[in-house]
C-alpha cells in the first residue's frame, strides 16, 4: 500500500466519521421537543468537524513518530543482520547502507552476491515495517473514529473545541517561522563546531590565507590546507563597499527627485521601471557583470594604462550597486514621506528653497531612517551571491585595490558546497563556518537597522 | 527693507545651487533607468539569435545497403541502425575531393552531432523514408551556425578565425547552393540540456522551475495565509509573538544562500531527502518566501476596516467565523497579490538551489517533482559557465524566457491589485 | 494628474452639491461684502479672489485689505476657506498641484503672484507660524538660526548669536532656554514649541507674519502668553491671524473679517464687529447659532 493510498483511505474514513457525527447530532436536534425561544444551537456540521478531527490527527501524529523511528530501525536491524553475517563493510558503514538502499531491482543481477544477500534483506525489512505501518496507522484512525463518534453529543462544545483546534494549527504556522530560525541556527552551528574542532577559531579568523583545496593523496606534496577567512571578509567588504558606494548617493537622489521634484506624470512611469531592477534575477545580473561590464571596465582600464583583473571587484560591486538602487531608493522614499509634512511647510514658509529644505531640514529629520536603510542595503549587499559568484574571481587576495580580483564569503560558501565531494571534510565544514558568520553579520546588521528604523518611525507617530 | 536686498543679493548663488541639487537627482534617475536600458539591450540582442537554428540541407541515401534496414523493420532495428554514417556518406558525396583523414573529419564537423537523432525520429516517425533517397534539413555545428549568424567574422585573417578556410569555402559552397537555411528553433523551447550548444533547449529547466515553483506555492500559501490570519486576529500580545515577529522580519533579510545551508543539512543530510529534486527545492524557497507573504498578507488583513469585523460580530458570529467568512475573502486580493511577488522572487532564486544540488548537468526532462532536475535560473548560470560561444546566446535567450515569465506574474499581480482594489 | 481625474467627477458631485446648499443658505441673504474691506494703510491688498481646489470653489470673490501694523483675524467656521486665503498671501499653496488661485494680491504696491515674484523671497517678507508648533528636529538655537543661515543674513558667528537671543528675547522664550540652546527643539513643551517657531520666523524680520490657528494645538496659558506676544509684535509686523477663537480674535485684533462658505461676508473693525454685526450670518456666528 502505498502513501497515496494510505492518505487516501485517511481521508475517506475522516470524511465518513464527519457524515455519521454530523448526522448523529441533527438526529438528536430532531429528536429534542420544538419549543419557541429555545436557544440557538451550535451546528450540526460542527461536530461533524470535530469527529472527523479526532479520526485523522491522532493517526497521523502516531504516523509521523513512526517515520521518524523507522530509519534508525531498520539500519539497525541491518547492522545486526551484516554482523550475524559476519560481512566486512569497512569503516564506512551510513555509506555503505545507502549504497545498498539505492540499487536498482533492475540491475539487481549485475552486483555481488553479498550486496544481493543484503539488498534481500533490506527491502524484506523495508516492506514489513510499511506494512505494519499502514496497519498501524489505519488501526487507530478506525479506534478513534469509532470512539468518538459514541462520545459525542449534544452537549459537547463543538463549535468551541473546532475552533480552538483550528486556532492551534494556524499558531502552529504561525511557529514555522521561529522553526526555521532555529533550523538555520543549528545546522550552520553544528557543522561549525565540528570545523573548529578541527581548525581553530583564531585561526579561521584572523590567518591571513585561504586555500581550502586539501590533497587529493595524502602524501601528496603542499597538501596543506590553510583556512584562513580575513581575505574573504575583506573581499566581501570590498565589492559590498563599492555597491555601497554606488547604489545610495544614486538610490537616495532618484528618491529625492521622484518624490521631491519630479512631475505626478514622471514620477508614475520612472518609479514602476526604477522597481523592475530590484525583480531582475541576481543571475541576470552576475551574467551582465561577468559577460559585458567586466570586460568593459577592463577595455577601459587598459586603454589608459592600468592593469585590471578580469574578474575585477570593481565589476561586480558596480553592478550590485545598480542592484540595490530601487531597495535604497524606496527605503529613502518611505523614511522622507514619514517626514512631517509640516515640518517641510515650516521651512518653506521661512522662505527656504526646495533644495535647502530637503538638505537642512528633511535629510536630518530622516536621518535614522536612511541610516537603518544604508544597513539593511549593506546586508544584502553582504549576502548576494550569485553576482560575485559570477563576477567576481576564487582568488583568495588580500587587497583592497577595485581592479584586482578578490573573492568573497558567498562565493566560497558555493565552491566548497558543488560538486561531488564528500561531506564530512574540513572544506564542505568551512562552508557552513562561513555561512555561520555570513547569518550573524547580516542577522547583526538587521536587527539594528530595524531597530533604528523602528525608533525612528515611532518619533513621528 | 534693508533685509530684502541682503537676501535678494544671495538669491542667484542659492537658485543656482537648487538647479544643480535638481539636476543631480535627474541625473541619479537617468542613470539607474539608462543602466536597466542597456541591461535589457544587451541581453536581448545576444539573445535573439538563439531562436534562428541554421540547417544545412543534405541529400541523404537511406537505401537498405546503407543502413541494412527496410520498410518492415521494428523500431528497434531502426534504432540500432548507424545513421551517422548515412549522414558522413552524404556529406562526402557533396563534397568528393575530400579525401584526407584530417579533411574528412572537419567535413563531418559541418552537421552537429545530434543530426543522426534528427533522423532516426525523422524515420521512426515515416518509416516510408527508408529504401529512398531523400532532401533533409539538419540541424548544423555550432561553428556554422555562429558563422552565418555573423558572431564569427568572415573577413578576419584565417590565423584568428574559429573557422579555417577549409571549412569557410565548404559553407560557402553549400550557401551558393542555397542549402544553407535559417529557421526559428524550436529546438530550443522543446529540448532538454546538452552538451552541443546548437542541441541544448530549456525544456527541462522550464519543467523544474514549473514543479519546485508549484511546490514552492501550495507549500508556502497556506502556511503563510494561516500565520498571518493568526498574528494579525488571533496572537495575544506575549513574548512569544513578539519572537514570531522579530523572526518574521529577520527572516525576510537573511540572505538566501544561507537559506540554502539550511536545505543542504536538514532536509538532505538529516532527514535524507533527495538531493536535485524540485520538491526539496520547493521547501527551501517556500520557507525564503514565507516572510514576504506573511508581510504581505498582513498588511492585506490590516486593511480590511473593523467595521467589517463587528458588523460580523455584532450578529453573533464567532471570531473565527468572522475572521473566515468576512475579513479572509476581503484580504485574499492582497494576499494572492504578495503571493505573486514571492513566487516571482523564488523564480528568480538561484544561490539556495545551488546548495541543494540542482546544479547538476541533466538532459532528461524531469517527469515528476523527485526527478532530479534544474531550474531556468540554474540553467542561466551553467551555460554563462560553459567555455563555448555558442552557449552565450543560450544563456542570453534562456535569460529572456525567465525575465518573461516574471514580467507576465508581476503584470498579473499589478492586474489583481489594480482589480480588486477597495477603497475601504 | 492620475489621481486628480480620478478624483474629479467625485469632486464635482460635491461641489454641486455644496453650491447648492450655499445657494439655498446664502441666496436671499449673501450680495455682497458687508463693512469696510478697504484700510487707510494697506500692507496688503487682495481683490476679487478665487481658490480651486481641483473643482472644488474654496475661495469665492474676496477682496479685502490688511492694515500695516495691525493684527487682522481672519474668523468662521470650519472649512470656511480662511486658512485656505491665508496660505495664498505667501504662496504656500503653490507647493499643492491641483490648487489654483486668481485674483490680485498686491504687497506693497508689488503683485505677489508675478511671473517676477520669487516665492523664496516672498516668503522671506512674509512669513508664516503654523497651527501645529512645527520646530524642525535641531536645537533651539539652530532652529532660529535657521532662517538666518539659509538667507545669509548675518556675517559672523557673534552677529549670529545676537540675532538668535534677539529674536527669542521677541518671542519671550529666551529666559526660559537661555541655559539650554543646545537643547532639541522638541524637547520643550507645546507652548514654548509654538513660540520658538515664532522667534525663528521674526529672526529673518519679516513684514508680515500669517498665523494659522497659532494657539489652537496649547493649553490655555500657554495661550494667553501666545496672545499677549502678539499684541506686542504688531508694533512692529503686520500680522494676519486665522482664529476659530471668536474671544481670541477679539482680543488680538484691531479688524476682523468673517468668511463663510468660501465667501467673505463682513469685514470691519474688531469692536464693531463684535458689538454690532451687520450681516445675518455674522450675527448668528458670534452669537454661537453655528460653527
Amino acid at each position: 500500500m502505498s502513501l497515496i493510498t494510505l492518505i487516501f483511505l485517511l481521508l475517506v474514513l475522516a470524511m465518513f466519521t464527519y457524515f455519521i457525527g454530523k448526522q448523529k447530532i441533527y438526529a438528536q436536534y430532531q429528536a429534542q421537543p420544538k419549543s419557541p425561544g429555545r436557544r440557538i444551537l451550535t451546528l450540526p456540521k460542527y461536530f461533524g468537524y470535530v469527529a472527523a478531527m479526532w479520526s485523522l490527527f491522532p493517526a497521523l501524529l502516531v504516523w509521523m513518530l513512526i517515520e521518524l523511528i523507522e530509519a534508525p530501525l531498520i539500519n539497525h536491524q541491518i547492522t545486526n543482520y551484516l554482523a550475524s553475517q559476519q560481512i566486512e563493510v569497512g569503516e564506512n558503514l551510513s555509506l555503505y547502507l545507502n549504497e545498498i538502499k539505492n540499487i536498482e531491482a533492475s540491475h539487481l543481477a549485475d552486483i555481488e552476491p553479498i550486496k544481493q544477500a543484503i539488498y534481500h534483506r533490506y527491502t524484506q525489512l523495508n516492506t514489513l515495517a510499511n506494512n505494519s505501518k499502514n496497519v498501524i496507522v489505519m488501526a487507530i484512525a478506525l479506534l478513534m473514529s469509532i470512539y468518538i463518534l459514541k462520545r459525542i453529543k449534544v452537549d459537547t462544545a463543538a463549535r468551541k473545541i473546532f475552533e480552538k483546534i483550528i486556532e492551534l494549527i494556524l499558531l502552529m504556522a504561525a511557529s514555522i517561522a521561529i522553526m526555521t530560525t532555529i533550523g538555520i541556527v543549528l545546522s550552520v552551528l553544528f557543522e561549525s563546531v565540528r570545523f573548529f574542532g578541527e581548525v581553530p577559531v583564531m585561526q579561521f579568523m584572523f590567518g591571513l590565507e585561504w586555500s581550502p583545496q586539501t590533497a587529493i593523496r595524502a602524501d601528496q606534496v603542499g597538501s596543506s590546507a590553510a583556512f584562513g577567512a580575513v581575505p574573504l571578509f575583506l573581499g566581501t567588504l570590498l565589492i559590498s563597499f563599492i555597491a555601497l558606494l554606488v547604489a545610495v548617493p544614486l538610490g537616495l537622489f532618484s528618491a529625492i527627485y521622484l518624490s521631491e521634484y519630479a512631475s505626478v506624470k514622471f514620477r508614475t512611469v520612472a518609479k514602476p521601471i526604477l522597481e523592475i531592477l530590484a525583480g531582475i534575477p541576481t543571475v541576470v545580473y552576475g551574467f551582465f557583470a561577468a559577460l559585458t561590464v567586466a570586460p568593459f571596465i577592463r577595455n577601459l582600464g587598459e586603454s589608459i594604462g592600468l592593469s585590471v583583473a578580469s574578474e575585477s571587484a570593481l565589476a561586480a560591486g558596480l553592478v550590485m550597486g545598480i542592484m540595490i538602487i530601487p531597495f535604497v531608493s524606496s527605503l529613502a522614499d518611505d523614511v522622507l514621506s514619514a517626514v512631517p509634512k509640516t515640518m517641510r511647510e515650516g521651512s518653506l514658509g521661512l522662505g527656504a528653497t526646495q533644495s535647502e529644505t530637503i538638505t537642512k531640514v528633511l535629510l536630518p529629520a530622516a536621518l535614522p531612517g536612511i541610516v537603518g536603510g544604508v544597513l539593511l542595503a549593506a546586508s544584502r549587499a553582504i549576502g548576494e551571491t550569485m553576482i560575485v559568484v559570477m563576477a567576481a574571481g576564487l582568488a583568495a587576495n588580500l587587497t583592497v585595490n577595485p581592479l584586482a580580483a578578490v573573492t568573497t564569503v558567498t562565493v566560497q560558501i558555493v565552491t566548497l558546497l558543488t560538486g561531488d565531494q564528500e561531506f564530512d571534510s574540513a572544506k564542505t565544514l568551512a562552508a557552513f563556518a562561513l555561512g555561520l558568520m555570513l547569518f550573524l553579520t547580516t542577522l547583526v546588521l538587521n536587527m539594528i537597522a530595524l531597530y533604528v528604523v523602528r525608533k525612528y518611525r515611532e518619533q513621528y507617530e | 527693507m534693508n533685509n530684502s536686498t541682503l537676501i535678494k543679493q544671495g538669491l542667484k548663488r542659492r537658485y543656482r545651487k537648487e538647479q544643480a541639487f535638481r539636476v543631480l537627482g535627474l541625473t541619479s534617475v537617468c542613470i539607474a533607468l539608462l543602466f536597466l536600458v542597456i541591461l535589457l539591450l544587451d541581453i536581448s540582442s545576444k539573445a535573439l539569435p538563439a531562436f534562428i537554428q541554421t540547417q544545412i540541407e543534405l541529400t541523404v541515401d537511406l537505401s537498405s545497403e546503407q543502413l541494412g534496414l527496410n520498410k518492415d523493420s521494428s523500431n528497434d532495428e531502426i534504432r540500432q541502425a548507424d545513421f551517422r554514417a548515412v549522414i558522413r556518406a552524404a556529406l562526402l558525396k557533396r563534397f568528393p575531393a575530400v579525401t584526407n583523414r584530417q579533411d574528412k573529419r572537419s567535413l563531418y564537423s559541418l552537421v552537429s552531432t545530434g543530426a543522426e537523432y534528427q533522423l532516426l525520429d525523422l524515420v521512426l516517425a515515416d518509416k516510408s523514408l527508408l529504401n529512398q533517397t531523400s532532401t533533409f534539413m539538419l540541424v548544423a555545428d555550432d561553428d556554422v551556425d555562429a558563422l552565418i549568424k555573423g558572431a564569427i567574422d568572415r573577413r578576419l585573417p584565417e590565423s584568428d578565425r574559429r573557422v579555417k578556410n577549409q571549412k569557410l569555402n565548404w559553407i560557402e559552397a553549400l550557401e551558393s547552393d542555397g542549402a544553407v537555411h535559417s529557421t526559428f528553433n524550436w529546438q530550443f523551447l522543446t529540448s532538454g540540456d546538452s552538451r552541443e550548444p546548437e542541441l541544448a533547449g530549456i525544456k527541462g529547466a522550464l519543467m523544474g522551475s514549473f514543479y519546485t515553483l508549484f511546490m514552492t506555492l501550495l507549500m508556502s500559501f497556506p502556511v503563510a495565509v494561516a500565520s498571518a490570519i493568526y498574528l494579525e486576529e488571533f496572537a495575544p500580545k506575549n513574548r512569544l509573538i513578539d519572537l514570531i515577529e522579530i523572526n518574521i522580519n529577520n527572516l525576510a533579510a537573511v540572505p538566501s544562500i544561507v537559506y540554502g545551508l539550511l536545505g543542504l543539512a536538514v532536509f538532505i543530510n538529516l532527514f535524507g531527502m533527495p538531493r536535485s529534486a524540485p520538491v526539496v527545492g520547493a521547501v527551501v524557497l517556500s520557507l525564503m518566501t514565507l516572510p514576504t507573504i506573511i508581510i504581505a498578507s498582513r498588511s492585506a488583513i490590516k486593511a480590511v476596516p473593523p467595521s467589517l469585523r463587528e458588523a460580523a460580530l455584532g450578529v453573533g458570529a464567532s471570531k473565527m467565523q468572522t475572521v473566515f467568512h468576512h475579513v479572509l475573502p476581503a484580504a485574499l486580493p492582497g494576499m494572492l497579490t504578495g503571493t505573486i511577488i514571492g513566487m516571482a522572487q523564488a523564480l528568480g532564486e538561484t544561490a539556495p538551489l545551488l546548495m541543494i544540488g540542482m546544479v547538476a548537468f541533466i538532459v532528461d526532462i524531469p517527469q515528476s517533482i523527485i526527478d532530479p532536475a534544474t531550474v531556468l535560473p540554474i540553467q542561466v548560470y551553467l551555460w554563462a559557465d560553459s567555455p563555448e560561444r555558442g552557449f552565450l546566446e543560450k544563456t542570453s535567450a534562456a535569460i529572456l524566457v525567465l525575465l518573461v515569465f516574471l514580467i507576465v506574474m508581476n503584470a498579473l499581480a499589478i492586474y489583481l491589485r489594480k482589480k480588486f482594489e477597495k477603497k475601504w | 494628474m492620475n489621481e486628480l481625474m480620478m478624483a474629479s467627477p467625485m469632486a464635482r458631485a460635491k461641489s454641486e452639491l455644496t453650491g447648492n446648499q450655499v445657494n439655498v443658505s446664502l441666496a436671499a441673504t449673501f450680495e455682497h461684502t458687508v463693512g469696510t474691506p478697504c484700510c487707510d494703510n494697506p500692507k496688503i491688498q487682495t481683490k476679487n479672489v478665487d481658490v480651486f481646489y481641483a473643482e472644488n470653489h474654496a475661495i469665492q470673490d474676496v477682496s479685502l485689505d490688511m492694515g500695516a501694523n495691525e493684527v487682522t483675524a481672519l474668523i468662521g467656521p470650519s472649512g470656511c476657506g480662511k486658512s485656505t486665503y491665508l496660505r495664498c498671501l505667501n504662496r504656500m499653496n503653490d507647493s499643492i498641484d491641483i490648487c489654483k488661485v486668481s485674483g490680485d494680491f498686491i504687497l506693497d504696491g508689488e503683485d505677489i503672484y508675478a511671473k517676477s515674484q520669487d516665492p523664496v523671497l516672498l516668503r522671506a517678507r512674509v512669513g508664516m507660524v503654523f497651527q501645529k508648533p512645527n520646530p524642525f528636529p535641531k536645537s533651539i538655537y539652530d532652529n532660529v538660526a535657521y532662517g538666518l543661515r539659509i538667507h545669509g543674513l548675518t556675517q559672523n558667528k557673534a552677529e549670529l548669536d545676537d540675532m538668535v537671543e534677539d529674536s527669542l528675547r521677541k518671542a519671550g522664550l529666551f529666559e526660559e532656554v537661555k541655559d539650554r540652546l543646545n537643547a532639541a527643539g522638541t524637547s520643550l513643551s507645546g507652548g514654548q514649541q509654538q513660540r520658538l517657531c515664532i522667534a525663528r520666523t521674526i529672526a529673518i524680520q519679516p513684514e508680515v507674519i500669517l498665523m494659522d490657528e497659532p494657539a489652537s494645538a496649547l493649553d490655555p496659558i500657554a495661550t494667553a502668553k501666545t496672545e499677549e506676544l502678539i499684541a506686542e509684535l504688531k508694533e512692529n509686523f503686520t500680522i494676519v491671524i486665522v482664529t476659530h477663537s471668536m474671544q481670541q480674535a477679539a482680543r488680538v485684533s484691531q479688524r476682523t473679517a468673517y468668511f463663510h462658505m468660501g465667501r467673505l461676508i463682513e469685514v470691519g473693525e474688531t469692536d464693531q464687529i463684535f458689538t454690532n454685526p451687520q450681516h445675518e450670518l455674522t450675527e448668528k456666528y458670534i452669537t454661537g447659532r453655528f460653527g
